[in-house]
Order: structure tokens, then sequence, then C-alpha cells
């Protein structure tokens, strides 16, 4: 009867793995944050350090997007969500708190000749009129449309931002995350793509083959999403379901403080000014 | 056997279609071989130069940029133990029913076949909320190793069913007709003869159950998490290596390098484990030629 | 205990743990079921199948050209793994000295275990350029389906090699005994004998490349439309759901699930499909 020697261990081992850890959890303080994958990384590394500075304090932050974020905040699966846009308005019920800014900028190949594009002209791109570089200045070719799939956090910034509706944009690709985003273009002379300005700035400087357009005769850059004069940018925020309190209330604070904002350009995005 | 027919006509031009046979076989193994170099060397040229020993034994910094990747080595092994622990009984049980208590073609047979086979194709990322939902909240896991472990091994048991249950089928009747001959129970049957012979195949499906399992990613993310703090025990939240890896490419700039790393070293656990299970089937083996 | 009396406790716990194998489809199936019914009570089944395209957010839901580019991207990556992996194992079994048949062996194993975003990694890096090329945009059906047949590779190709090992070696010597070449015997003795294993083999690949999701998502485009030839991109049922649960709520969520649903029946329908067509599983 080995068979079931071996299954019943088997439970029995996990019952009682269960029971155990169950027992030595609640000795110490635990937050969970859960949501957006774009800030997931940003807060696992501010609660690393916030860990450091109090002992006892024990972070869980887990990803899964931002509408996980919402949805875990309000049900208090989690105490903090993580959402990568501003809130809308029938979210009105949570507390937003941004931790950092994000800007939005096209990025093209390395080896497209086109410099700049008037907002008519990516306009025209997107929604499928103009189809071909030389059309806009460049060398002939096909241009390859690299959009955000739909719900994303960006995709509504840029359609906001350019006045369009999700079912007007005619794409070659459509992508998930950031990074999936630079690779794609990276591959593709041409294509033209819109993605996270510091990771793009970043990605350009380490020789991936692409380059950053500016909008509007404002340069796509980390400091212009600082000082507010890029166009297109987006809050990074931790949404919490009623006004936070004791360590929930500690961790936000420390997020947004100054201690955390080496972390906030390690991860390519642009800290709010205290 | 309508298939040997025409062979007798055929035998006579034996040279251009024997040619043409040996021909594709061999350039299909070159093709699979050459296709499997390509994306190894990938990974060395891109990752090689990051592996050391510190790699293996420091924690992730820089959101994982830099350091090492000692402790989702750790949640990786636990939540692969998990799984194994919990789908294989499970699996060599349903797989011994379905061989040697079912007939084969009857309504059980088919209804339990045809199960499996839709629980292999359903998306991974749908055992994962689907876990998220069971395990995490209903049970009330959290986001735990523990979570992680049974969500993959409910992925897994189709494949380590379907292959137990070829092996088992392998075995001659026999062998079977022998041991009845003998008075030896089923439960005997099962455990002295029957396991033990189909112990090859056997491993080759928790190979490909446990490389399966070490591969995914969209199951995990949602159930054993994302923190990547050394677990101190099953019911903490542990990154597995592959969420460290689609982390690193997807949402980490900068990240590939490590992420590339990451991957030569699943690749090298995954030979570890492997061998480890040949060995373990060899000895199978010979416990059958002794006691027969 | 009587032989009879643990056979009896034996076939129970057996039974039990089958129970439980099968119990887990039907939650999970009840778990779509669940999740989705807001948005199938609401707009109904045939509307995932009519509406003209998938803009959930503008109340429209049709899944077709999705569930055709499932189809076409599991269709392709099974006309070039098939052939290949049928052919690995043979090389494997009768060609390669055994050394070499030892790593070729390894080095499959080793591709089933590549988590699949290394490998949407590699094609994404590796093939959709060389792709592009050829005819851009380059994330597309071809491109979607070559990554998903180096997955599933490995499965068609063990589970064909565990089928040529379990043949008696009767069927070797006959075939030596009527004076066949080894080329002759293996076409027309060995692979006839064991097509039963190879189609279930071959079926259970094809779930698998049904449900694949990372892959996929990193190489093949995912536009929504209802793709003209293979340079065209395509998206899948589960890229469907990778690419956008992350940021969905309401009835989108629920559509989502609706997807998944469906990537379920399609599966269900191509296994009882299998089953019928291998004849039930051969007794090799």
């Amino acid at each position: 009867m080995r068979v079931e020697t071996l299954l019943l261990a088997s439970l029995l081992a996990l019952a009682m793995a269960t029971g155990a850890m169950q027992s030595a959890q609640s000795a110490e303080e635990k937050l969970v944050i859960t949501g957006s994958s774009t800030i997931a990384p940003l807060a696992a590394e501010i609660a690393k350090r916030f860990e450091q500075k109090n002992p006892g304090a024990r972070i869980d932050v887990q990803s899964g997007g931002s509408s996980r974020g919402i949805n875990d905040a309000r049900s208090g699966l989690a105490n903090i969500g993580m959402v990568s846009r501003a809130l809308k308005a029938e979210e009105a019920d949570l507390k937003a708190f941004a931790i950092a800014r994000d800007g939005v900028g096209i990025i093209l190949h390395r080896d497209n000749d086109v410099a700049t594009l008037s907002d008519q002209q990516i306009i025209d791109i997107y929604t499928g009129k103009t189809t071909d570089w030389a059309q806009v200045g460049g060398k002939a070719g096909p241009i390859t449309v690299v959009t955000k799939a739909e719900g994303r956090s960006t995709l509504e910034l840029f359609l906001h931002h350019f006045k369009l509706k999700a079912s007007d944009i005619k794409a070659q690709v459509v992508i998930g995350d950031n990074q999936q985003g630079i690779k794609t273009v990276a591959g593709n002379p041409g294509a033209i793509g819109y993605v996270s300005i510091g990771t793009a700035e970043f990605e350009a400087g380490s020789g991936t083959p692409i380059k950053l357009l500016g909008m509007q005769a404002v340069a796509a850059s980390v400091e212009n999403v600082r000082n507010g004069s890029f166009p297109l940018a987006r809050p990074l925020n931790l949404v919490t379901s009623k006004e936070p309190q004791g360590l929930a209330r500690a961790f936000i604070d420390f997020a947004r403080s100054a201690e955390a904002h080496d972390l906030v350009k390690e991860q390519y995005f642009v800290p709010l000014d205290p | 056997m309508r298939n040997l027919a025409p062979t007798t006509n055929r035998s006579s031009f034996p040279i251009p279609r024997d040619r043409l046979v040996q021909v594709s076989v061999w350039s299909a193994a070159a093709i699979v071989a050459g296709t499997f170099a390509w994306v190894l060397a990938d990974l060395l040229v891109q990752g090689a130069s990051r592996i050391d020993w510190s790699f293996l034994v420091t924690a992730p910094l820089k959101a994982g940029r830099a350091g090492g990747i000692a402790p989702i080595l750790v949640a990786t092994v636990l939540i692969l133990m998990v799984a194994v622990v919990t789908a294989v009984p499970i699996a060599l049980a349903t797989a011994a029913l379905l061989s040697e208590f079912v007939r084969a073609g009857s309504r059980t047979e088919r209804s339990i076949g045809l199960s499996l086979d839709v629980l292999a194709g359903l998306p991974s990322i749908v055992f994962g909320l689907f876990g998220n939902a069971f395990f995490c909240v209903w049970l009330g896991m959290g986001f735990s190793i523990l979570s992680g472990g049974l969500t993959l091994a409910c992925m897994t048991l189709p494949i380590l069913i379907r292959s137990a249950e070829t092996g088992l089928r392998m075995v001659p009747d026999e062998w079977r007709y022998g041991a009845a001959a003998l008075g030896l129970s089923r439960a005997t049957l099962l455990w002295q003869v029957l396991i033990p012979a189909a112990a090859p195949a056997l491993t080759a499906g928790l190979m490909l159950g446990i490389g399966r399992a070490m591969a995914e990613t969209a199951a995990l993310i949602f159930t054993s998490g994302y923190v990547d703090r050394m677990p101190s025990s099953l019911l903490d939240s542990g990154r597995a290596i592959s969420v460290h890896i689609y982390d690193l490419t997807m949402n980490v700039a900068g990240g590939d390098q490590n992420a590339y790393a990451s991957a030569l070293v699943l690749i090298a656990l995954l030979i570890s484990i492997n061998s480890a299970a040949l060995w373990l089937a060899g000895k199978t083996l010979k416990r059958r030629i002794t006691t027969s | 205990m009587s032989p009879s009396t643990r056979d009896r406790q034996l076939l129970r716990l057996l039974t039990v743990s089958a129970g439980l194998a099968t119990g887990l489809l039907a939650l999970i199936v009840l778990f779509l079921v669940r999740e989705s019914w807001p948005v199938i009570s609401r707009v109904g089944v045939v509307r995932f199948f009519l509406d003209q395209s998938w803009h959930p957010t503008e109340q429209s839901y049709g899944l077709t050209p999705m569930f055709v580019g499932s189809l076409a991207t599991t269709g392709g990556a099974i006309v070039i793994a098939a052939p290949l992996g049928v052919a690995s194992a043979v090389f494997c079994r009768f060609y390669a000295p055994e050394p070499m048949a030892r790593i070729y062996r390894w080095a499959i194993i080793l591709l089933a275990g590549l988590p699949s975003v290394v490998l949407g990694l590699w094609g994404l890096t590796a093939v959709v350029p060389l792709i592009t090329q050829l005819h851009p945009p380059g994330t597309s059906l071809l491109a979607g389906s070559i990554v998903l047949a180096l997955m599933i590779l490995p499965t068609v190709a063990l589970t064909t090699e565990g089928a040529l090992a379990s043949l008696p070696p009767s069927y070797w010597n006959g075939a030596a005994a009527l004076g066949l070449s080894r080329e002759a015997a293996i076409l027309f003795v060995v692979l006839p004998a064991a097509r039963g294993s190879i189609a279930a083999g071959v079926a259970l690949a094809a779930g698998r490349a049904l449900g694949e999701t990372m892959a996929v998502l990193m190489v093949s485009g995912n536009v929504v439309r209802l793709p003209s030839s293979v340079f065209d991109p395509v998206r899948t049922l589960t890229a469907n759901i990778a690419l956008e649960m992350a940021y969905a709520t309401g009835d989108h969520r629920a559509s989502l699930f609706a997807s998944g649903l469906l990537t379920a029946a399609l599966v269900a329908v191509l296994a009882a499909m299998a089953t019928r067509l291998g004849g039930g599983r051969t007794h090799a």
C-alpha cells in the first residue's frame, strides 16, 4: 500500500506546513501591495529599503496589472494598490498618492531619417491614412505601426492626447509591456511606437537601435517630463480604499519622500518635487 | 497490415526512396539540433558572462538588474517540490485506474481522457487566475509557494497522467497473466511489476511535466507571486525563476543580461533534475530485474 | 488482508484520484463560467462570433478573428513540428549512434523546459527581424507558428519515441524476414503500428499550442484581424487574455474570461476529434 502511504504523507506534510506557518506569520506587521506591473519593480525596491529602516515590518509586493490594484485595494485583498495612471471618475472612492511621473514618447528605429512628426502626421500614421515613410519625408518603405493593447494606460494616455478612439487605430503590431515595444521597434527599421521615455532614453544610450522623437517642439526627455512641459505624461499612483493608517501611511509617506528619489530614478521614472 | 502489401513492388527500386528517407531524417534532426544550438548560443553569448558563484548565492539588487538570484532559486525549487509531491501520486493512481481497471474505449475512459486533454490545453493564464481565486483567496493560502505549487500540480497533471498511462499500457499483458497465475493481488502487481516496468516512460513524462512547470510564468504571477525575498516557509510568497526572467525582459530596462543568465541557470537546473530522474529510473528498473 | 479486499481498497483509492483529476476540470470550467457570466448573460453567445470587431470598451465583442488566429498558429505549428518531431524520434531510435542519440534526447528535453518567455524573446530578437526583411512587419502568423513549433516539438518527439520503443521486437524481425530495408520497415511497419500513440502525442501537442500564451504574444503581432497570408499579424485567444487582463475591469474583464471559455471549448472539440481519429489509444 505504498501508493496510499505516499498520498497520505504528502497531504499530511502540506497540512502541517500550512498550520505551522500561519502561526509564525502573525507576529510581524505585514503590508500587501498589488497592481501595475510597471510600478511593481519600483515598489519592490522601495519596500526593501523601507523594511531595512523599519525592522519587523514586512511588505509583499505583487504584480498583476492596474485593474488588479484597483480591485484588490477595494476588496481589501491588498492594503495598497498600484495604478499606473490617473484615477478615472468611477474610481473616485479610492485615495490616490502619486509616487512618480512617467512620460510617454514616440520612438522610431535609429536608422529612420525622419526627425520630427507633427501631431497631425502621428494621427494620420496611427489611423492608417499615412502608410509609407515617403509621405512624411523619410525613405520610402512601409510603416509598421506599433500600439499598446486595449485598456493599457499608455494607450489611454495616447488616445486622450490625440483625441482618438481605440477603434480608430490601424496597427500592424499590438504589444503588451513596455520593453516589448522597445524590442519590437529595435528589430524593425520601419516601425513606430510609443513607450516610457525614461526607459527609452536608457536603452538608446546603451546601444539599442531606437530614437526618441520630440512632440510639439518639446524634446522627449526625462527633464521635460519633470518640469511638466512634455505633453504626454502620467502619474504612477499608490491607491487605498480609505485614508491610510499606520504602516500603510508610513510606507506611502516614505515612497513619496526624498529618501526614495534615487530608487525612482533607478527605474527611469521621474521623481515628484517635494 | 495492409501497408505491407506493396513492398515487394517497391523493393525493386529501393535506392531512391530509401535515400530520400535517410536524407529527410538526418536533415530534420539537423534542423532541430541547429535551432536548439542557435537558441542556446544566443543565451550563452548574452548571459554567460554574468554567471559566477555570487550570482547563485546573492539576492537580486536594483529590481534584478544587478545582484544574483539566490532567493528565486530557492523559491523555484520549493514550488516545484510542492507540485511534484502533490501531482505524482494522483497522476500515478489515475493512470493506473485508466490502464488497469477501466476498459479502453469505455465511457469512463473516454470521459476521463477527454477532460485530461482539455485540461492540458487550457491557457496557463487561466490556471493562474483559477489558482488565485481557488487556492489564494477561497482556501486562504494567499500569495504563497504553496498556492503556486498546487496550481502547477493542476497544470502538469494531464501530462503526467497521459505519460504514466502510456507507460503502463506498454507493459506486455503476459506479465499481468503471469502475476495473476501466481495469485498476486492487483495492488502488488501494480507496485511490484507494472510501475517499475513503466519507469522509463514515467520518467520521461515527469521530465516533460517538470519542464513545463519550471517554464511557467502566467500561472505563477497570480499565485506564488512576485516577492523576491528569501522564503522562510511554504506560506511565503516567492518569485519563481521564469517570473523573474519575464519581469526582467518585459518590465525592467537593462534587465536582459541577467534574464539570459537566469535562463542559463534554469537550463542547468533542468539538466541536474533530469540526471537525477534518469538515475532513479535506472534504480527502479534494476529492482524489477532482481525481484523478478 | 486477502488479495481481493486489498484490490477493492486500491480501486477505491484510484477512483478517488481520478475523480480529483476530472473534478478539477469541472471546477475550472465552473470558475470560467462564473467570471464570464455577467457579459454572456447580457449580450448572449452569438455576438461573440458575429460582432465585427473586438473593442470591449466600446461594446463590441467579436472573437472570431482570434478564434481563427488560434487555429491558424496552432495549425502552422503542427505542420512544422509534427514531421520534425516524428523524424527526430526515428532518428534517435534507428539512425543516431547511441552517444549522439543521448545528446540529442537531452537537447529535446531541455527545449521542453525553456520558459516560453525565453523562446519568445529569441523569436522576437532573432526570427522576427529575419521575417521583417522578407515581408514587414515581421511579427506574424509565421513567426508565431515557428516559435510554437519549437515549443511543442519535444512533446511530439518524446511521445513518438516512447511509442517506438514499446513496439515488440517481433515487428522489426518480421520486417527483416520479409527482406525489407530499414527505411521500408520504418515507413510501412513501424510508423503505421505506432500511429495511434503518435496521433495522441500530436493531439497533446496541439492542446499545448492552443494554450500557449507568452511566446505567441511576443512574436505574432496581436492585431485583431483575419489574416490573409502567413505574413499577416494575428492575435490568439490566449494572447488576448494575457494582453488585456491586467487592465480590464467590469464587462471587459468578463469578456476576457469568455475568451478563456472559448479556448477550452476549442481544445475540447479538438481532443474529442483526436480520440475519434486515433481510434482510441492503441495497446501497442
